[in-house]
């Protein structure tokens, strides 16, 4: 068990490594020159020559990146020029509000989700399950800004139940917080609910074939019990396995949820730093998002190892 | 000990596998609407239409008219002509991009699958670093600093698409390369590339094509995001998301502006989806479905 | 003689395949009396797992069953789900053939137990643990309250059976249907298995019905065997006299075919030879026709139905039955 962790951690780091070396290079071979940009309409030769040198940007690329990398590892992820903030605090900063709606996101797809595939599974190929199933693909079609648009529509426009934009933080209202969490939320959920319900629904109807649902029915034991406690269990581990994947996409998914319904979350923070051309900012999200990735995925793996009792008294 | 004397003579025929999916009415819708949305995309200069264009300020978001069909927008530019060059742009951008990501990500996989060893991992590592950063953060990184065009935004919707391409080609590959065919042709002396070429390649093909049109359906879904967004396609280009986005402006009064593009999108990326999905269960029937 | 507990009545079951309709049991009739043992034989294929399933009233969704299954005076092929639900476990028991796919990987084997017990006898947990205590003491289950928190994957096979015969036992069945229990074992645990479901069975006073392919597995072990090919029952009779003065050639072959512990070494066993019949192409005479060696033009041209063969209790389906024939006891 040991040496599986240690051997997924050891090919996580030149994973993460590499990420760094790929986000450094995109952001510094890009076109526009820094400094340039920084002093705006105050830009003379001298002064962008000497700012540039200020700033170190006149060193050969290699020295930046590893100057960029030791400060990284020392917890200098760099500082706004626009704002001021270091990129930490921007993160740390908004950080909350993307966290809660990805968790919100999931939660609520795999409450749709969950339930739809037991009772689809548990009437394979009746009329309910062809229609679950044929209107999940149809969602999988709907992306999370069309769905945010109908949902604008009808329930802020329309209805006017809900607020279309703002925030306000879960420590202050949380009445409030979940009121303007209901519709990102929910764009996300109805994006997330097919995935979740396809794949549960595959697990689950291959699992009632198995022969220990057949004895379970032999035993006499009620409907509920045979696929909550028999079937859903062993598909339980599919279940926490997408859930940890969706919530590793979700990281960089809800970019666009939080922009159209005006969100302060780290997806914001970066449209905001491509907008103004932050660069720091822009580097340090992108490397954070992609290592949260990363380790996201390395934390899926290691609990699926965790749970299967199998593999964890060494039968696999 | 007692030996056991067997006398049971060989299954003659094997039973042949019996396709379950019949191509029903939605396949075929699917396929209409497709070809309709390139056919209105080539033919849009010469259909009877007005300037997607030309601004009318008096007609401003006019509702459907026999002047203009589908109505007008906030600028007063006729909606369907609108919608038709929109098809235009974002079906060009949604078939050029995994184009990029099938030629490339396709070879790769091959080449990979095939030669396997330090340059199979050297390529299956890449893909995996590529695959670690969030592909719309990284699309939106590269286009707002290299400008928006729809030539750089092509190129990187194509490029996030290789490793994709790439898994479903290696995978084929793997199980083909171990086939008699191969070994075969590897006895009467064939060269790497004409194995590669002429026998693996066909083989590939088919699970590939499959995936291009899934790859085509994701990228018009995202292209539209970033132009959504106003970081896709660069105005005055409209492609269907931007008109999405302009549209939003005007849901109090005139939803239809955003509603119009969405529905052509949806359809759109449905059928591909479908289609797609379709040729996949036959090409691959490991991964059908149930 | 003792009641009849279950009377399996023309019991026919249909499965639509890609290549036809296939007739998996063909018009079958079975008796069981209380605490009495039918042993069903036959090779794979002939239908006996379909006749376990079909009693059960647990065949697969497309499949097609007519005929009556009355157990304990009830018709359970028109029983309510419900009611059915209410037997099942509780006067009607069975053990599957392989204990690795039977039993649930991800439920320890005390929650496998309680469940039954606490559905039908509607015990709180511990006396419900309790009972699973002494159970899997009754099976021969050592240290039997640590196995209570243990998985399947934890135990032998020989213990998993066990185990599922415990679980089979847990609410006093008055009828176990055992599909071949022990086939997926080692030899050396199959005569434990069998002893130990003889002996529940004689002292619950519980009738039983083993299934299997081994005809030596039935010997001395059942009051009744019926012998079942290409979904008929082709041969029933009392145990002794199915072995003394058996009728059917099939029965004969199937005799021969088993490994005797006195022949010399590398005796060459005679297999019977052909395939069984593709069950969705019926023959028109009697099934075995074609390997049978007795064969006789009328064999391939009309299927023989069941007889009698001196007393009512022992019948076959033979136009050229074995007259006298001598000891052949295994």
């Amino acid at each position: 068990m040991l040496f599986f962790v240690a051997r997924r951690l050891l090919y996580l780091i030149p994973v993460l490594i590499a990420v760094s070396l790929l986000t450094f290079f995109i952001a510094s071979l890009l076109p526009g020159d820094l400094a340039y940009v920084i002093l705006g309409d105050q830009a003379t030769p001298e002064k962008v020559a000497a700012l540039r040198h200020d700033m170190g940007l006149d060193q050969p690329i290699w020295i930046r990146y590893f100057g960029w990398l030791w400060n990284i590892l020392q917890g200098d992820f760099g500082r706004s020029f626009r704002t001021g903030q270091t990129v930490l605090q921007a993160v740390t900063e908004r950080f909350p509000v993307s966290f809660e709606l990805m968790i919100l996101a999931e939660i609520v797809g795999l409450a749709i989700g969950v339930p739809l595939a037991i009772v689809c599974a548990a009437r394979s190929g009746g009329a309910f399950d062809r229609f679950m199933t044929g209107s999940a693909f149809a969602m999988l079609s709907l992306p999370a800004f069309l769905s945010a648009i109908l949902l604008i529509y009808f329930f802020a426009v329309e209805l006017r139940w809900l607020p279309a934009t703002g925030y306000v933080p879960f420590a202050e209202d949380p009445g409030a917080n979940l009121r303007f969490m209901v519709l990102p939320a929910l764009t996300l959920a109805l994006a997330e609910w097919p995935g979740i319900m396809r794949v549960l629904r595959s697990d689950m109807i291959a699992t009632l074939q198995e022969d220990y649902i057949a004895l379970a029915k032999a035993k006499g034991l009620k409907a509920s019990r045979i696929l909550f406690v028999h079937a859903l269990k062993p598909s339980s581990l599919t279940l926490v396995t997408i859930t940890g994947i969706n919530i590793g996409r979700l990281i960089g998914g809800t970019v666009i949820v939080e922009t159209i319904f005006a969100l302060p979350g780290i997806g914001r923070l970066l449209v905001g730093a491509i907008y103004t051309r932050d660069l720091i900012i822009l580097q340090g999200v992108v490397l954070l998002v992609a290592a949260g990735f990363v380790l996201m995925n390395f934390i899926v793996d290691l609990l699926y190892a965790v749970l299967d009792p199998r593999i964890r008294h060494g039968h696999a | 000990m007692a030996t056991l004397e067997l006398t049971i003579e060989q299954d003659a025929s094997a039973l042949p596998a019996r396709r379950g999916r019949r191509l029903g009415p939605l396949f075929w819708f699917a396929i209409g609407w497709m070809t309709l949305m390139f056919a209105v995309a080539i033919f849009a200069d010469v259909l009877p239409l007005p300037s997607p264009t030309d601004m009318d300020m008096l007609e401003r978001r006019a509702p459907f008219s026999m002047e203009h069909w589908l109505g007008t927008d906030g600028l007063g530019r006729d909606e369907l002509a609108r919608l038709i060059y929109g098809a235009r742009i974002s079906l060009v951008v949604g078939i050029c991009a995994p184009v990029i990501g099938l030629s490339i990500g396709g070879a790769l996989g091959m080449l990979a699958g095939y030669f396997r060893g330090r340059f199979e991992s050297l390529v299956v590592g890449s893909m995996d670093v590529l695959l670690a950063f969030p592909p719309l953060i990284l699309a939106l990184a590269v286009t707002a600093f290299l400008g928006q065009s729809i030539f750089y935004l092509t190129c990187i919707l194509g490029v996030l698409g290789v490793p994709a391409f790439m898994r479903v080609a290696r995978a084929s590959t793997l199980t083909l390369a171990r086939r008699e065919f191969v070994i075969a042709a590897q006895a009467l002396g064939a060269t790497h590339s004409r194995i590669l070429l002429r026998e693996l390649l066909p083989n590939v093909l088919l699970p590939l094509l499959a995936f291009f049109l899934l790859g085509v359906a994701v990228t018009i879904v995202v292209e539209g995001a970033l132009s959504f967004l106003g970081l896709g396609v660069p105005p005055p280009i409209s492609s269907w998301g931007s008109m999405i986005g302009e549209g939003r402006e005007s849901l109090e009064v005139a939803p239809r502006l955003a509603f119009l593009p969405a529905i052509a999108m949806f359809l759109t990326v449905l059928s591909f989806n479908l289609v797609g999905d379709t040729l996949r269960a036959l090409t691959d029937p490991r991964q059908g479905a149930l | 003689m003792t009641d009849t507990l279950l009377s399996v009545e023309n019991v026919a079951v249909e499965l639509p395949t890609p290549r036809g309709n296939l007739r998996a049991v063909d018009h079958v009739n079975l008796t069981v009396g209380a605490g009495r043992t039918l042993g069903v034989v036959g090779e794979s294929g002939c239908g006996k797992t379909m006749l376990s399933r079909a009693i059960l009233q647990l065949l697969p969704k497309k499949a097609k069953l007519s005929g009556r299954v009355m157990f304990d005076g009830l018709d359970l092929v028109q029983l309510s789900p419900e009611k059915l639900r209410k037997l099942r476990g509780r006067s009607l028991a069975v053990v599957f053939q392989d204990p690795m796919t039977s039993l649930n990987p991800v439920l320890t084997i005390g929650t496998q137990l309680i469940e039954t017990l606490q559905e039908h006898l509607e015990l709180d947990q511990a006396a419900a643990t309790r009972r699973s205590v002494e159970l899997l003491a009754a099976v021969g289950i050592p240290a039997p309250e640590q196995r209570l928190k243990q998985y399947p994957h934890q135990l032998s096979g020989g213990m998993r059976q066990r185990v599922a015969i415990a679980i089979a036992l847990s609410c006093e069945p008055k009828l176990l249907i055992a599909d071949e229990p022990t086939t997926a074992l080692d030899v050396t645990i199959q005569a434990q298995i069998l002893d130990l479901l003889a002996r529940e069975q004689r002292r619950r006073h519980m009738a039983m019905i083993l299934i299997t392919h081994d005809l030596g597995v039935v010997a001395g072990r059942t009051d009744e065997v019926a012998v079942m090919y290409a979904g008929r029952v082709v041969e029933r009779a009392p145990t002794p006299a199915l072995f003394k003065k058996m009728r059917m050639p099939y029965t004969e072959a199937l005799l021969a075919a088993l490994p005797r512990i006195d022949a010399a070494p590398h005796t060459p066993l005679p297999a019977i030879s052909g395939r069984p019949p593709d069950p969705t192409r019926p023959l028109k005479g009697c099934s075995f026709s074609p390997r049978c060696r007795y064969a006789v033009a009328r064999c391939h041209s009309e299927k023989p139905d069941l007889a009698q063969a001196g007393t009512a209790e022992h019948q076959y389906a033979c136009f050229h039955p074995i007259e006298n024939h001598a000891d052949a006891s295994a």
